[in-house]
């Protein structure tokens, strides 16, 4: 059932006017009711692109804010990958104190308005969390996230957007290749102390995964926008259309062109395929791709954009994480009409964020678990039409913990379908490794850095999904931060 | 942004742009390739071989046939317009060193392409037979400048209006023949062509490099769109390739997906021809 973020408001008030002025116990404040996401409705938004979750209203953010404990031990912030003070900011709430609020996440995290919306917070900070573990349910945790990203649109809404304080400058130049959460990061705390930064990016619009990546209706391209903005106003510099590699080693960086430092962080490379029989046939795609087309090439606005994207009827999305989720609701949104989820474990082991996979299931995509393709079968023309499956159990735990997926024998059905997106994750991107030799990567082709970020080479730090292999927003902005404070201890 | 400096019309849809881009200029080595998008908001990214370059005047060369919705935007631009976004270059070099002889195969605006890597093959050593194929006279584009690079040139027609009536696939079958054959071939066309070309050379021998130009979005190794099928194993044209070798890649795949919005292009093509003709009678008018 639907329930609107008018009700969704209405019933905070009712619950306000009782608890506002009251000092609260910590067995009252657990009884307060967990404040739901108010989110457009699933009939009305399988037709639009806009943002699905509303943001909670300034009632719903008072109301949640007294869930928290304000814990001494504070747990949650173990759980956060950047030690965001959280109860100091959910207290700041309370308060009514959002200008304090803010600025209390803004000590530990750049990108406030990004993660509240982007981040796994229920196998982070509210995986942890005390209230969680009372009810013996990490889904009835303090709604952490969005009580962030709330103060963080607070701020956006109030045009209190504040420049952060820039050093004098040093006249000394760092190299920061990729403009997504670990490139911002970085490129802003090291503009920060005093440093020339010029940002590489390889497409025509920065913001890495943020633009091309994560669809509209889950991260707005104007908080992207906005962030890259306050980044132009710290003086750094944006230069699109560069692949560095290509357009420039990473050497001649150093070597001639005066950059002190490099900070790589260029994300995520070659997409993964199945490795089955069809995978190259006509409508069979990587999600990088049937992303990249509908958000970065805006491809969804189909009289206007010069991108074309397939016409699906009958999709099948393969994968269990949030790249699969986002694929599959594009899908669904670009008019496709039967769009399916094949993942071989279940939905336990699914790495999406929870709430991804619930505003899935509310769209009507379908999933089909303990499930994979063997087979990708194609018509006279070279044209997916159907595609075997094969059914799986689960049997022993794996190196990774989650119980091992075994094929049924004599399993195989065939099952119709015209579109197949693969977003079972990436390889690393060869281009840095095959022109800069003396850069040591592992055998997956991730950079090999130390625990300042540190490469194989002088003066060249890399953080992000290049050297994690398939991650986070929040990891990725955490490993900038941290290449960032080596580069300025350097320099 | 950067800026047309010369437009030259080849034949009736074939343009040749010298724009500026002098990093690209500088960087660039023959059998690389650029990305090219119109307009940051809407327009799409396609991929297009540089032709040449000049590091001095900052300039590279690219010769383009007005076919789809980009390309026939490009061919509306002039001197002194501006392209907003140009990514290059892109994609590994050609493998250039002293073979012996090589026979450089340049179907339709293939010959485009071809003439950097024809011109580094004669400037390494070798001896360099350039065959230009074309379907008439008038289509035939970088005559004079294979004839200065080139040790023999043998044109080809299919209506016989200029040079020899046949496809290019015959003299290149004569040249296999030969005693000493080729020690090299590559062939670079349209797709149809270069998979005769590898498919004549392929019993002689002859290693055959080919160049493709596939569907890209990024151009950088991101999105996988580009791939095709080389010797059973999938490979990505814009970072393995572009050039791959003609006696293993699956040309019959890669044309079927080259073919992967076909309606939607024949649309744009349609709507891109009357637009054109509607501009030229206002012009006219």
């Amino acid at each position: 059932m639907h329930i609107s973020a008018e009700e969704l408001k209405k019933n905070a008030q009712l619950i306000l006017s009782e608890i506002k002025d009251k000092s609260l116990s910590n067995k009252e404040r657990t009884a307060i009711p967990l404040q739901e996401m108010p989110a457009q409705d699933p009939k009305i938004r399988i037709n639009n692109m806009e943002e699905v979750a509303q943001g909670y209203s300034r009632e719903q953010a008072l109301v949640e804010s007294r869930r928290c404990l304000q814990c001494a031990s504070a747990p949650c912030v173990e759980g956060c990958p950047v030690q965001i003070n959280i109860p100091g900011f959910i207290k700041a709430i309370e308060e009514e104190n959002f200008e304090k609020s803010i600025g209390v996440i803004k000590e530990a995290s750049l990108l406030p308005s990004i993660c509240g919306r982007v981040c796994p917070q229920e196998s982070q900070c509210q995986e942890k969390c005390t209230v969680g573990k009372i009810f013996k349910d990490p889904n009835k945790s303090v709604s952490i996230g969005r009580l962030e990203r709330f103060v963080a649109d607070w701020e956006a809404s109030e045009a209190k957007r504040s420049i952060p304080e820039i050093k004098p400058s040093t006249g000394k130049k760092v190299a920061v290749i990729g403009s997504g959460p670990a490139g911002i990061t970085a490129a802003a705390d090291i503009a920060k102390e005093g440093h020339e930064v010029v940002v590489f990016e390889a497409f025509h619009k920065p913001g890495g995964v943020m633009i091309y990546g994560i669809p509209e209706f889950r991260l707005p391209k104007k908080i992207v926008e906005d962030e890259i903005e306050t980044l132009k106003k710290m003086n750094v510099t944006i230069k699109q259309n560069f692949l560095v590699g290509r357009s420039r080693t990473l050497k001649d960086l150093l070597e001639k062109d005066g950059f002190s430092a490099v900070f790589i962080g260029t994300g995520a490379g070659l997409p993964k395929f199945m490795g089955i029989e069809g995978e190259n046939l006509v409508g069979v795609f990587s999600a990088n791709e049937y992303l990249t087309r509908s958000n970065l090439m805006k491809a969804y606005k189909k009289d206007t954009a010069a991108t074309p994207i397939y016409p699906s009827k009958k999709v099948m999305v393969f994968g269990g994480g949030n790249v699969a989720m986002d694929a599959a609701r594009t899908a669904i949104r670009l008019g496709a009409e039967e769009v399916s989820i094949v993942y071989r474990r279940t939905e336990a082991e699914m790495p999406a964020r929870i709430e991804e996979v619930a505003h899935a299931k509310e769209e009507g995509i379908k999933f089909r678990l303990l499930e994979n393709a063997s087979k990708i079968i194609g018509d006279e023309k070279g044209r997916v039409k159907a595609v075997e499956l094969v059914t799986f159990e689960l049997g022993e735990p794996d190196a990774s913990g989650r119980r091992r997926p075994v094929q049924v024998k004599g399993s195989e059905h065939v099952v119709e379908a015209d579109t197949v997106i693969v977003a079972i994750g990436n390889e690393s991107n060869p281009l840095i490794k095959q022109t800069t030799q003396e850069l040591e990567v592992n055998k997956y082709g991730n950079i090999i850095v130390d625990e300042n970020c540190k490469t194989s080479m002088d003066r060249v730090y890399a953080g992000g999904d290049i050297v994690l292999g398939a991650a986070t927003v929040i990891l990725a902005m955490g490993e900038g931060r941290k290449a960032a404070a080596a580069i300025n201890k350097l320099l | 942004m950067n800026k047309i400096l010369l437009k030259k019309q080849l034949s009736d849809d074939v343009f040749m742009m010298k724009i500026e881009a002098p990093h690209i200029a500088e960087e660039r080595k023959p059998g690389q390739f650029v990305i090219l998008q119109l307009d940051t908001d809407f327009g799409e990214r396609i991929p297009l071989t540089i032709a040449d370059a000049d590091p001095k005047e900052g300039s590279v060369t690219i010769i383009y046939q007005a076919v789809g919705n980009t390309t026939h935007r490009l061919s509306t631009l002039n001197v002194g317009d501006k392209i907003q976004n140009l990514l290059g270059p892109l994609g590994q070099p050609t493998h250039i060193k002293n073979f012996g002889s090589v026979v450089c195969v340049g179907g339709g605006i293939g010959v485009a392409p071809l003439h950097p890597i024809a011109k580094a093959l004669k400037q390494a050593g070798n001896h360099v037979t350039v065959i230009i194929g074309a379907r008439n006279k008038d289509l035939i584009i970088l005559e004079e400048e294979m004839k200065a690079i080139a040790d023999e040139l043998i044109i080809c027609t299919d209506d016989g209006s200029k040079g020899r009536k046949d496809l290019v696939t015959a003299p290149l079958k004569e040249l296999c023949e030969k005693n000493p054959k080729p020690d090299l071939a590559v062939a670079i066309g349209p797709p149809v062509m270069m998979k005769f070309a590898s498919l004549t050379t392929k019993p002689y021998g002859v290693h055959t490099v080919v160049s493709l130009n596939t569907i890209m979005v990024d151009g950088t190794g991101m999105c996988g769109g580009c791939r095709v099928t080389v010797g059973g194993e999938t490979r990505f044209v814009c970072v393995d390739g572009p050039e791959f070798d003609g006696h293993l890649v699956d040309f019959d795949n890669m044309m079927l997906r080259l073919g992967s919005y076909k309606a939607k292009e024949e649309e744009d093509h349609h709507k891109c021809h009357l637009d054109l003709q509607i501009e030229q009678l206002q012009k006219n008018s």
